[in-house]
């Protein structure tokens, strides 16, 4: 149907995981609901529940504990879904890499769809991440312009 | 024949004025807040995008109480726009309430449980002043038809004000605003999940969404009947009764669930029972 598959790219609900982050990327995230960047122009809600979630936006390296957290939540998101990894942390490591207990960047359990780097990663960029990941979506279900 | 017209339009035409009533919700509420909100008709990509969902089954019960949810809601509507009996309006919307709360308690997950519980609470807070107010009809009227409160030439908010006040109350607890977003967190997610529809989602929290359309739309026509006469009015009151709702909503903070009960009986019963207390003493005088 033409018109779910319209509404799909319109109204991404979103659902933030912190693995291990120094709270630096997730005060950014929280910053995209205020009024100055206010993304729920774009439909984004932030939603506390795996079930109701579309994108999962994760922050910070994944260590050895988080690792089996974000696979559940992952496994709970109801398909179509997708994964942005929001600051240098979650993208590889970041300053964290290497270290014992990590395991990584977020695509080292997870297939992620689109990096956002920075540190911490900006408002602006997070919102930028948010619309590439849901023009993928749009192309994979056939609605891209 | 007329009458199944009337049913049938009713039927499609309210979720498409409960859905444009939840867009000028959230658009106002963001201008409230300073933002500049999402587009009027967010809640019709909201739901066709649930539509499109993969269902996470948990439990086969719930999705038939979700199904009672929504036909028992349909059901209530018909009896309002068919201008039938109004207590039986009341004890469908009651049907209705209870259909809910054991979808809520037919999965294991204890943030449902925790929700459905506190929508109990809810439907223990409002249903008693739901029953108050038809009475409070039949005690003006001497029926529940609510086809003789259009006949009538007064409007019912001349004698049942206080009834009406205890009404609006109502409203906000059905629309699950603050200080009563109290089984769904809507505002709250670190505190229950979502309460009572954790556990649903996809096309069968599209179901819920629905038949939270057909609720509103019904309350507000509950709203409305208090000044019947003429049509304009009517919807004039019920979108003041609205917007009321929602500068209520962003001025206060959530209650909790003991508190709620306190106030819709401590505030909500009192004038109900002083209201029609008051009715027939004024009939045993004349
Ligand atoms: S990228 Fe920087 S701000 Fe973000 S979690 Fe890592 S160290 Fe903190």
């Amino acid at each position: 149907m033409g018109i779910i598959r319209a509404s799909q790219i319109k109204s991404p609900w979103i659902l933030h995981f912190d693995n291990s982050s120094c709270n630096g990327c997730d005060i950014e995230v929280l910053a995209c609901l205020t009024p100055l960047y206010d993304v729920e122009r774009f439909g984004m809600v932030n939603m506390g529940n795996p079930k109701h979630a579309d994108v999962l936006v994760v922050t910070g390296p994944v260590n050895y504990r988080t690792a089996r957290v974000l696979k559940n939540l992952y496994s709970q998101v109801p398909d179509p879904k997708m994964v942005i990894a929001v600051g240098t942390c979650a993208c590889s490591g970041g300053v964290f890499h290497n270290c014992y207990n990590i395991l990584g960047g977020v695509d080292k359990v997870l297939p992620v769809d689109v990096y956002v780097p920075g540190c911490a990663a900006r408002p602006e960029a997070i919102i930028d991440g948010v619309v590439l990941a849901l023009q993928k979506l749009a192309k994979a279900v056939g609605v891209a312009k | 024949m007329n009458q199944v017209w009337i049913a049938i339009v009713a039927i499609i035409v309210a979720p498409l004025i409960g859905g444009l009533l939840a867009g000028i919700d959230r658009k106002i509420t963001a201008r409230l807040q300073g933002r500049y909100g999402p587009p009027l008709i967010q809640p019709f990509y909201d739901f066709f995008k649930l539509l499109g969902k993969t269902r996470i089954a948990t439990s086969r019960t719930q999705f038939i109480w979700l199904y009672g949810y929504l036909i028992f809601m349909i059901a209530a509507l018909v009896m309002l726009v068919l201008k039938q009996d109004l207590l039986l309006l009341v004890f469908l919307l009651g049907f209705a309430g209870i259909s809910f709360v054991l979808a809520g308690f037919s999965c294991k997950s204890p943030y449902s449980h925790f929700g459905a519980n506190r929508e109990l609470l809810q439907i223990l807070a409002y249903e008693p002043v739901l029953l108050l107010m038809a009475l409070g009809v039949f005690a003006t009227n001497g029926s529940f038809m609510i086809s003789e409160i259009f006949e009538s030439s007064t409007p019912l908010l001349a004698k049942l004000w206080p009834i009406f006040i205890a009404l609006l109350v109502v409203l906000t607890i059905k629309m699950r605003k603050s200080p009563f977003d109290i089984s769904t967190s809507h505002h709250g997610h670190q505190e229950l999940v979502k309460g009572i529809m954790t556990e649903i989602s996809g096309p069968y929290y599209a179901l819920v969404t629905l038949t939270e359309w057909y609720e509103l739309v019904l309350v507000l026509g509950l709203i409305a009947l208090f000044w019947a006469n003429p049509l304009w009015v009517e919807i004039l009151i019920a979108l003041a009764a609205f917007v009321l709702e929602l500068i209520i909503d962003n001025i206060n903070a959530r209650m909790t669930a003991g508190w709620m009960v306190r106030f819709t009986w401590a505030v909500g019963l009192v004038l109900c029972i002083l209201n029609i207390a008051y009715l027939y003493f004024m009939k045993g005088v004349s």
